[in-house]
């Protein structure tokens, strides 16, 4: 397929943990077009965080990886010298925490424009306007101000809002958003939020969202997929996995949740805990905490089949079809 | 005397120099109630739960709990330990609250020990039911804090409040840290613990949709003051202030749209 602008085939990342090379992300492949927002869901462990560092080059030192990540039709592992310079041009990454990752003894001027100066030649006086604006363009209107400041002067919120204008300086292609909002209070996170999905809208760029918020991933996103101990459980529309979801842990990711409204009910808690890649059983890697198990769930590992215009990792998911939210209201 | 509220919080103020965090706040909760309170940042909700268990003096106003007033510190140990039985608090983030040699079994033992007595072996069989409640086994209960995931530590942190037999349990934002398919084992059994032995809960969240889960009333504050109160489901359903409105709609939920504040 031609449409792909970011295409991930089969990636496998293993990490040196206590003294032995782990799997922690195992056949990771999907695909974002040009524009499209696609989220990525899970809880800890469960290698969202991974894959985003896999697609932007920042692997940990010591990983091992297989497999492809293709960058408007690039090979991304072999990119070198100006073409890896023009890559992290074009991919931009916001972090959880903008405290640990802005240098708290530099103003906020030095560190916005810091990329524009050495990589792209830009003079101190140019790079410092277009900051402003950008900072303009995300609700900041005193940026001549803010740009003097340092970080320890900045609420999380604002700070936050300084590294999106920060990563769109360089006028990138695709965002790579790490649970962006998730230090941040909800009406601040509601605000920052808004302002990254009107921003890539008008500049047509695609965005990999990562949240732990399956919510927050279908307000913002065109397709969101679930990832579970290291792989790829379920990818749809938005909508279709939160209302009609496919995989039984997606269906116990929206049973767990409490509600905002309507009358409370008990939580249908998935028993056990989350698995990293390296602690799943063998087989299906949920089948320890799964309801609907059967042999062929401990017997072999489902593969990523397309079901319902979307994919899913689950050798019951034909026959549960259309049962399991159902099963996550009672279960 | 029946009639007086678990705890009776009336005009509470914290001034920390010029700042004040805590501004005039009132409320009470029945005994096997549950309130919430509810703010972002800054709000002053961590403030009031400290004041409660002791760990900063109020300026000025009251509290009460179970009957006695608790507004100034505590005069020598006898009184100390006696707040302690009454009031006990489990804290947002498993991992510093608890003693990282100590094993679960030895900090609930320590905490039995302290405020309800008893033999070796009746400590021991306590130890056991205490852990059969929040769902923990015998090699969990024994396991030190960092062999444990965050929602086992949390069990043990609510164990460990549990074990001195409180009539008010404090949870300062308890859930927030946790996984959501083990925050929800936690919210289950703390509608467990609570059904089971008549508990009352004080949650302190900024998570409208756990205090719906746990709480029957509400609170909402902001910049030390409270701006709205009320039944949970009915602020929560129709919030009347601006505020909690803006609260509300900031939660997102299926067909929700982020919103830009200015």
């Amino acid at each position: 397929m031609s449409d792909a602008f970011l295409e991930l085939q089969q990636v496998t990342v293993r990490l040196p943990i206590s003294g032995e090379l782990r799997t922690v992300l195992h056949d990771v492949s999907f695909r974002i077009a040009p524009g499209e927002a696609v989220g990525l869901v899970g809880e800890s462990g469960s290698g969202k965080s991974m894959t985003a560092r896999a697609v932007a080059r920042l692997l940990p030192p010591g990983a091992e990886s297989s497999g492809t990540v293709l960058f408007a039709g690039n090979d991304v592992a072999a990119l070198k010298g100006a073409a890896l310079r023009a890559f992290r041009a074009e991919v931009a990454v916001v972090f959880q925490d903008p405290r640990a990752h802005i240098n708290p003894v530099r103003t906020i001027g030095d560190f916005m424009t810091e990329a524009l100066r050495t990589n792209h030649d830009v003079s101190r006086a140019d790079a410092a306007a277009k900051a402003v604006s950008l900072l303009a363009e995300v609700g900041i209107a005193d940026g001549q101000r803010r740009l003097e400041q340092h970080p320890h002067e900045l609420s999380g919120g604002l700070l936050q809002r300084v590294m999106i204008a920060t990563a769109l300086l360089t006028e990138p292609k695709l965002l790579l958003a790490d649970e962006p909002t998730t230090a941040l209070d909800v009406t601040t996170q509601s605000d920052v939020m808004a302002i990254l999905d009107e921003l890539r809208r008008e500049r047509g760029m695609s965005m990999l969202f990562i949240t732990h918020d399956l919510e927050l991933a279908g307000a913002v996103c065109d397709r969101t997929a679930v990832m579970y101990a290291g792989q790829l459980v379920e990818e749809r529309t938005s909508s279709a996995l939160h209302d009609d979801p496919l995989h039984p842990y997606t269906a116990g990711l929206v049973g767990a949740r409490p509600r905002i409204d309507g009358d409370v009910v008990r939580l249908s808690a998935i028993p056990g805990r989350p698995r990293s890649a390296f602690e799943a059983p063998a087989g299906c890697a949920f089948n320890d905490r799964c309801v609907h198990v059967v042999d062929d769930c401990v017997a072999s590992r489902p593969a990523l089949e397309p079901l319902d215009g979307g994919s899913v990792r689950c050798h019951r998911a034909v026959e549960l079809r259309g049962r399991l939210q159902e099963g996550a209201a009672h279960g | 005397m029946a009639d007086e509220p678990l705890l009776d919080v009336v005009a509470l103020r914290k001034e920390f120099g010029a700042h004040v965090a805590v501004d005039d706040v009132s409320f009470q909760i029945a005994e096997g109630g549950s309130l919430a309170i509810v703010g972002e940042s800054g709000s002053g909700k961590t403030t009031i739960a400290k004041m409660i268990t002791g760990l900063l003096a109020p300026t000025s106003g009251t509290i009460r709990a179970c009957g006695h007033d608790r507004s100034r510190p505590a005069k020598g140990a006898a009184e100390r330990r006696r707040r302690g039985g009454e009031v006990q608090i489990v804290f947002q983030d498993p991992y510093s609250s608890l003693d990282p040699r100590q094993s679960g079994a030895a900090a609930i033992d320590e905490v039995l020990a302290l405020h309800r007595g008893g033999s070796a072996d009746e400590r021991r069989d306590r130890v056991a039911e205490l852990g059969a409640l929040v769902g923990l086994d015998d090699r969990q209960l024994h396991a030190l804090p960092r062999a444990l995931s965050g929602g086992q530590r949390q069990r043990v942190a609510i164990a460990r409040a549990l074990a001195a037999e409180p009539r008010l349990l404090i949870l300062d934002e308890s859930v927030a840290a946790l996984d959501v398919s083990i925050q929800a084992q936690v919210l289950n059994l703390l509608a467990d613990v609570r059904a089971e032995t008549g508990i009352s809960y004080l949650l302190i969240s900024h998570d409208l949709a756990v205090v719906r889960q746990i709480t029957d009333d509400v609170i909402v504050m902001r910049n030390g003051q409270v701006v709205e109160r009320g039944a949970t489901r009915e602020v929560l359903d129709a919030p009347q202030h601006e505020y909690t409105q803006l609260l509300r709609a900031s939660v997102p939920a299926p067909g929700w749209t982020p919103t830009r504040r200015a």
